[in-house]
């Protein structure tokens, strides 16, 4: 697989390591009433789709960067690459 | 139709006229007692054992494709019950136990083969922590031996006992695990269980299942709606995939792990062995070929294939352990979907849908659970108990921080 990364261009996906599900940018808060909950859903569970997934991957031997990859799992495909930095900050959060 | 000897004989002697299909091929009827979802080893033995031990019940299992074309039918076929959490090597005991008898229980030649298999270690630490498993084994009524560096010379000469990075130190042997033949596992309980009276209805996918008021009434199918007061799932490496039809999310990511055969040799490889300073497991089969697999490819993938760099990183480790292997030839190789569970281990419970029960989580360890796989389940859909061994096997481990983690990862499943 060849991932097109934003600033570095086509690099082998050998490059990278990969973490997962790209939800888990959004750590949940640890002061919610309900933290315990969201911690559970977060950690352990998934989608798991058939189809587009959402991931993160990090740059290791790289430019250490982290970056959110869409990529069909039927047939491995990327259509999308994005800096997870970028992609966290939607949101509106500042890091 | 029972097999024999002297059956084999008899049909030789009179132009093998005699023999008859191994199971039937019924239509689907409207209505099931309980309904297993998916035709590979863990569907197929639980309903042979429902049938044969647990209930009189018309039970059918349906298959999207044919019987055994799963990860029943793509694994390396190795079988063992060398694991040290108390949550997981009773039951791998357990399921050692069946396959020591499945053959003549099921009057079908499985080619379970008792051929050993030995865990290397490399370093002194690595050795601590396969004292400590054998031990464990042994205190679960398994057998465990440590091989000192003498003994393996013996039987394996050819490893790379010098590696200057890796050298092998001993490793860890349990004599009574080896390989089994993994397409006649599907067929044999396929068999059995039609014996039995199951149903066993192939290109039947379930698309969808009937909830009513909290309880599942029925699985939706491409050969229609099919009623049942119980339903069980059993689909590995798609179980994210068909819970999701139940609004389910599950502890559970898809990932691919490929296999490789090399061309037939003479034999070499008396057991099975295993790499301890990268992943890597080698058997040779009866036709010669070398047998062999590693790591995942390390990413969520439904595609039966997987990556070049993974042959090559899975390629690398079998010469860091084996250098005589770099003589021989890639036959063939092939990938197969995998239910990474969040801690390595694998979940066999009821869901929060009455009628409704999951059976998944099996890594790439299920071939050898396929039978205690069975039975547990066929236990929990009979009696709505978890069986004695299975009891840790539960969806809310994790809520609860009682995970089964032998290999202490966390919830990282393309570690596991
Ligand atoms: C390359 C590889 C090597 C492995 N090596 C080993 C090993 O050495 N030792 C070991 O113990 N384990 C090993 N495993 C793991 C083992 O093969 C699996 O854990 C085990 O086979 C899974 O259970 P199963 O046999 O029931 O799965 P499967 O055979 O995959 O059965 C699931 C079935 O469900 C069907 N299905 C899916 N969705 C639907 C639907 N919607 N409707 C109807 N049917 C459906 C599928 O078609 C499939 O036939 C390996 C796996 C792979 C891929």
């Amino acid at each position: 697989m060849i991932i097109n990364h934003p600033l570095l261009g086509p690099r082998d996906a050998q490059e990278f390591t990969y973490l997962g599900d790209a939800s888990l940018i959004n750590r949940p808060d640890w002061q919610a009433t309900d933290a315990q909950d969201q911690f559970y859903d977060y950690l352990y569970l998934r989608n798991n789709p058939a189809g587009l997934h959402r991931e993160l991957w990090f740059h290791e031997i790289g430019d250490r960067s982290w970056l959110v990859v869409t990529r069909d799992t039927v047939t491995h495909e990327i259509t999308k690459v994005e800096m997870a930095s970028d992609v966290a900050k939607e949101p509106g959060r500042n890091q | 139709m029972r097999y024999s000897g002297f059956r084999v004989i008899k049909e030789a002697l009179t132009g093998h006229k005699g023999w008859t299909a191994a199971w039937r091929d019924p239509e689907p009827q409207t209505h099931y007692d309980i309904v297993i979802i998916g035709g590979g080893g863990h569907g197929l033995a639980t309903a042979y054992y429902l049938a044969k031990k647990y209930t009189k019940k018309r039970i059918a299992v349906l298959e999207k494709g044919w019987i055994g074309g799963g990860n029943v039918g793509r694994n390396t076929t190795i079988i063992r019950s060398n694991y040290l959490l108390n949550g997981n090597e009773p039951f791998y005991e357990l399921s050692l136990k069946l396959w020591e008898g499945l053959e003549q229980d099921l009057n079908y030649n499985a080619m379970v083969s008792q051929r050993g298999i030995l865990n290397l270690f490399h370093s002194d630490p690595q050795r601590d922590a396969f004292v400590r498993r054998g031990n464990a084994m042994i205190l679960n009524g398994a057998d465990a031996e440590l091989l000192s560096v003498a003994q393996i010379r013996d039987r394996y000469p050819f490893l790379d006992f010098e590696n200057a990075r890796f050298p092998i130190k001993g490793g860890l042997a349990q004599h009574r695990g080896g390989t089994v033949r993994h397409d006649a596992v599907a067929w044999g309980y396929a068999r059995g269980a039609d014996q039995h009276g199951v149903d066993i209805i192939q290109n039947c996918e379930v698309t969808g299942f009937r909830i009513e008021n909290g309880r599942c009434k029925g699985v939706e199918t491409t050969r229609g709606f099919i009623g049942a007061s119980k339903v069980g799932c059993a689909v590995a490496g798609s179980s994210g995939r068909l819970m999701a039809k139940a609004d389910m999310r599950l502890p559970i990511e898809s990932h691919v792990l490929q296999a490789f055969v090399s061309e037939g040799l003479k034999p070499i490889i008396p057991g099975v062995i295993t790499f301890g300073a990268g992943h890597f497991y080698c058997s040779q089969s009866d036709k010669g070929g070398l047998v062999f697999g590693g790591d995942l490819d390390g990413y969520n993938s439904y595609a039966q294939r997987g990556n070049l760099p993974t042959v090559e990183d899975v390629c690398e480790s079998g010469m860091a352990l084996i250098p005589a292997l770099g003589r021989s030839r890639l036959l063939r190789m092939w990938g197969g979907i995998m239910d990474m569970s969040m801690d390595g281990s694998p979940i066999i419970d009821r869901t929060h849908i009455d009628g409704l029960y999951f059976n998944g989580g099996w890594c790439y360890g299920g071939f050898k659970a396929t039978p205690a796989s069975g039975l547990v389940f066929a236990h929990l859909l009979a009696t709505d108990t978890p069986h004695e061994v299975a009891t840790e096997f539960r969806f809310d481990r994790f809520r609860r921080g009682y995970m089964i983690d032998e290999k202490g990862m966390g919830a990282q499943p393309n570690l596991h």
